[in-house]
């Protein structure tokens, strides 16, 4: 412990690069009895924990990476010095051509970052490189897999109004469709059968560009298009238990059953002669800002200033007297300040692992070995409920999936530990959004919270009704197999866990899911015990900003 | 009436009847008289308008008056801002020209940190003919008195200078409203000053301020209109002001063009060098006028939330 307090010491000093301080790595701060309490998020608001002294660490995730001086630069000289076996794409652009470009949907990046967003400045550079060539056969999609479509003012916020003006009038920007039946086609299988699905529109174009945004080191890659662009007759192949439970974790690439049946999947596209450029980009930790009001929540608690204590205050006076749904809009209208670090284009492969790297470069932080208990506070937004209600599955999936699985070689609690979240987990569902979700919660979890057997007996009757599929189709809804898929997100941590315990939730909500639910971090450490035994270690992940876990 | 015009007379005559030192004296005939020292035109000074004071009312009148009456008459609508992100330091903004509510509308749409450190390039023979007119004109719209008929050594220096003081530039470069509707082709103004003091020009399309008063009228009559910024041009190296000054104004063509159909057509046209023409056909009058034909801003957003079931 005292060897890694020096090592923070050490990378705690303001380092000084060409003038400016240069952003400090993440640490693992030890609690003794002169740390202070410690921010942790719950929902649409913080509670202030203070952690057992002398068995307790913190980690904390890196400073932002200073963002590029001139990103529309970046991403022109991307496109005209692509990776790997690409040519620049001005050489793959022609008269006559057919051009798809794919964008990411709206879960990313998280919260939705402040206009110009990135997709818009790449989608941009790529039409203006199309126009030169003179391709008047364009397509916009949103890549969403079966997510919910995004709706008129989030296509707005990602491409910007001069692509959404000049594409969605005439029906050549849209959302993916996955249950069209025409408008998808069967490419051929994996060596290990897994059908592969893709876009009709995208298979039949002689050129796809796809846009990306990396915020974790889970996305891009083939699983951009591999999943993006398919349906669920290629998602039933790698989103499932077995899949999951497969991957230690899915955040780690190396050691990802669901990414290697992507990479498989992504062989088939390329046999398919389906022609791929590549777009991928990272962005900084910069999440609440600099400056401004939400400031402190990217410092260290020691480090925060009389101003930020004061804003912190009058936030958490203004959130308790605030109703539910006027802080839900309240901290849904926060658009983070992120900046661009890194953009690299061309051949899938070689691009994804530079932009591996680049994630890596603001996200690792390296953690000596495991303890008995785990702690996190969840923040109000998860990849599903962008503009929408964090319902209890989503608060399951956000913990056991993927702050669980933000770790590289083994997790953060041993196998048997425990897992405590906090989170107000309100029995509460968008009804628009998450129309079977509430019936998954309802029928499914009253039944039985087993991903396996869940998957066993009810996936296939969610996935193929009709109704779900409407309202996927048609309105604004997640597809019906959608919170199946949230639940074996967690299958890996109900695996390892001996137990989940939620703080400050609501007690029916956290029951049906088969976790227990406790009023106070400390009433949580004690019930842990009986698990863990006395005097357990704890580590406590201080997340978001985004940090991965390297686990030695 | 005719009796206060009878006492106006005979003041004026008494006035007229007092002599000298109580008025001036008159040149002796055969004297040549001295070249009486020019106020106004390229000749006005206007340092003291950048003075706090008349800054801060500037300040008042631009968000106190102009804008209410822009938001009444002009309800604007802003696009590419988000092209000004990256850009630091002072600018040149170069627009096309139709109206007298040009100047008012940029005034209350160019964007922080620009808005209120941003000097007017006015016509010195209409703006700054007489010192009321110039004074107004300073305090109101911070307008500097420019040549419109050449680069005059004088109002080029002040504009040098001020832009390298950290004043931004406001100038039409088509050197005055439009007669027809049609813009006028770019004069060299704008280029010449962007070359010398080395600052990225940023092309902007008004449309829709011709009908609210434009060339004749006297009434302004309410309009929408859309006021869309370009990306930065800077003038290449060895790109003489001529040539800048034709990209500049196929810029301003190529927004025009996007604020009249969509953007990504704007661009296949820009590419292939067909965006079509500011100054409209070569054609008779009453025919330039009905190609204009409607340019009315089409209705940009749908507002049904739902899609068709």
């Amino acid at each position: 412990m005292a060897d890694r307090r020096r090592h923070y010491d050490q990378q705690g000093d303001e380092q000084v690069s060409n003038g400016h301080l240069a952003p400090r790595p993440g640490f693992v701060l030890d609690v003794d009895r002169t740390s202070p309490p410690i921010v942790f998020h719950h929902g649409e608001g913080f509670r202030l924990e203070k952690l057992p002294a002398d068995r307790t660490r913190v980690i904390y995730p890196a400073e932002p990476l200073e963002g590029l001086a001139d990103p529309d630069g970046a991403i022109r000289e991307a496109l005209l010095n692509p990776l790997g076996d690409s040519e620049p794409l001005p050489a793959l652009l022609r008269p006559g051509m057919k051009l798809t470009i794919a964008f990411d949907d709206i879960s990313l990046p998280l919260p939705p970052m402040r206009r110009p967003d990135i997709r818009q400045r790449v989608i941009e550079a790529v039409l203006d490189l199309a126009a030169e060539a003179g391709v008047d056969d364009v397509h916009l999609i949103a890549a969403l897999a079966i997510h919910r479509r995004m709706t008129e003012d989030e296509l707005r916020h990602a491409v910007g109004d001069r692509v959404y003006d000049a594409f969605a009038p005439s029906g050549r920007l849209y959302n993916h469709d996955a249950e069209d039946p025409d408008g998808m086609v069967i490419l051929g299988q994996t060596p290990h059968g897994e059908d592969v699905q893709f876009s009709r529109r995208a298979a039949e174009s002689d050129l796809v560009v796809y846009v990306n945004i990396n915020l974790v080191a889970m996305d891009g890659g083939h699983k951009s298009t591999a999943t993006g662009l398919s349906g669920y007759t290629s998602l039933r192949h790698h989103h499932n238990v077995h899949t999951m439970e497969n991957s230690r974790s899915f955040m780690d690439q190396e050691n990802s059953a669901l990414h290697a049946s992507n990479w498989r999947m992504g062989k088939v596209l390329r046999d398919a002669d389906i022609r791929i450029f590549q777009i991928e980009t990272t962005v900084n930790n910069n999440t609440f800002g600099r400056e401004g009001p939400m400031s402190m929540l990217q410092k260290r608690e020691w480090e925060w200033s009389a101003k930020d204590r004061a804003s912190f205050l009058g936030m958490q006076q203004g959130l308790r007297i605030m109703p539910s749904k006027a802080k839900r809009k309240a901290f849904s209208s926060w658009q983070a300040p992120y900046e661009l670090t890194s953009v690299q284009a061309g051949e899938i492969e070689a691009v994804h692992e530079v932009t591996t790297a680049n994630v890596y470069r603001q996200h690792l932080v390296p953690v000596e070995g495991q303890t008995d208990v785990l702690t996190m506070g969840l923040p109000y937004i998860c990849p599903y409920n962008v503009n929408s209600i964090m319902n209890p599955i989503l608060v399951m999936c956000l913990g056991l999936g993927y702050f669980f699985n933000l770790y590289r070689g083994k997790p953060l609690v041993r196998e048997g530990g425990v897992l405590i979240m906090g989170h107000p987990t309100p029995w509460e569902f968008h009804p628009v959004h998450h129309p079977s979700y509430i019936d998954f919660f309802e029928q499914v979890l009253a039944d039985t919270t087993d991903p396996a057997e869940i998957e066993k007996r009810w996936e296939k009757q969610f996935a193929e009704d009709e109704w779900y599929i409407h309202l996927y189709r048609t309105s604004y809804a997640y597809h019906g197999v959608h919170p199946f898929y949230m639940w074996y997100w967690g299958a890996h941590a109900l695996q390892h866990l001996g137990r989940v315990i939620v703080v400050g939730g609501e007690v029916a909500a956290v029951r049906r899911m088969g976790f227990q639910p406790a009023s106070t971090l400390q009433d949580a450490l004690e019930m842990a015990t009986d698990v863990v035994g006395p005097q357990p270690t704890i580590t406590h992940v201080k997340n978001p900003p985004i940090f991965m876990a390297d686990v030695s | 009436m005719n009796k206060m015009r009878l006492q106006v007379a005979k003041a004026r005559a008494r006035v007229a009847r007092l002599g000298f030192p109580l008025r001036a004296a008159p040149v002796p005939t055969g004297v040549e008289p001295p070249p009486p020292v020019r106020r106004t035109g390229t000749a006005y000074d206007t340092d003291w308008a950048r003075s706090q004071p008349a800054r801060v009312a500037r300040l008042a009148l631009v968000e106190g008056v102009m804008r209410p009456i822009m938001a009444a008459f002009a309800s604007p609508a802003v696009k590419g801002l988000d092209r000004l992100d990256r850009l630091d330091g002072p600018v040149i903004f170069a627009a096309n020209h139709h109206s007298h509510a040009d100047t008012p509308l940029l005034l209350t749409t160019v964007p922080e940190p620009w808005r209120h450190r941003l000097v007017v390039g006015a016509a010195a023979d209409y703006f700054f003919r007489t010192r009321i007119g110039g004074s107004v004109a300073a305090l109101a719209m911070g307008a500097i008195p420019i040549e419109r008929t050449k680069v005059g050594r004088q109002s080029a220096s002040l504009a040098t200078d001020l832009i390298g003081d950290g004043w931004s530039l406001l100038i039409f470069p088509e050197g005055g409203r439009s007669p027809d509707g049609w813009g006028q082709p770019f004069r060299g103004g704008a280029a010449y000053l962007a070359n010398r003091c080395g600052v990225p020009v940023v092309p902007v399309h008004l449309q829709g301020t011709g009908r609210i008063l434009r060339k004749g009228r006297k009434l302004p009559q309410p309009s929408r209109t859309t006021v869309t910024f370009g990306d930065p041009l800077l003038p290449g190296e060895g790109e003489v002001s001529r040539a800048f000054a034709t990209r500049l104004e196929a810029a301003v063509a190529a927004l025009a063009d996007e604020a009249t159909s969509d953007w990504w057509q704007a661009r296949l046209r820009a590419h292939a060098g067909t965006s079509p023409d500011l100054t409209g056909p070569d054609i008779g009058a009453w025919r330039r006028v009905w190609a204009l034909g409607d340019r009315e801003r089409k209705a940009m957003r749908n507002k049904r939330g739902w899609p068709e079931l």
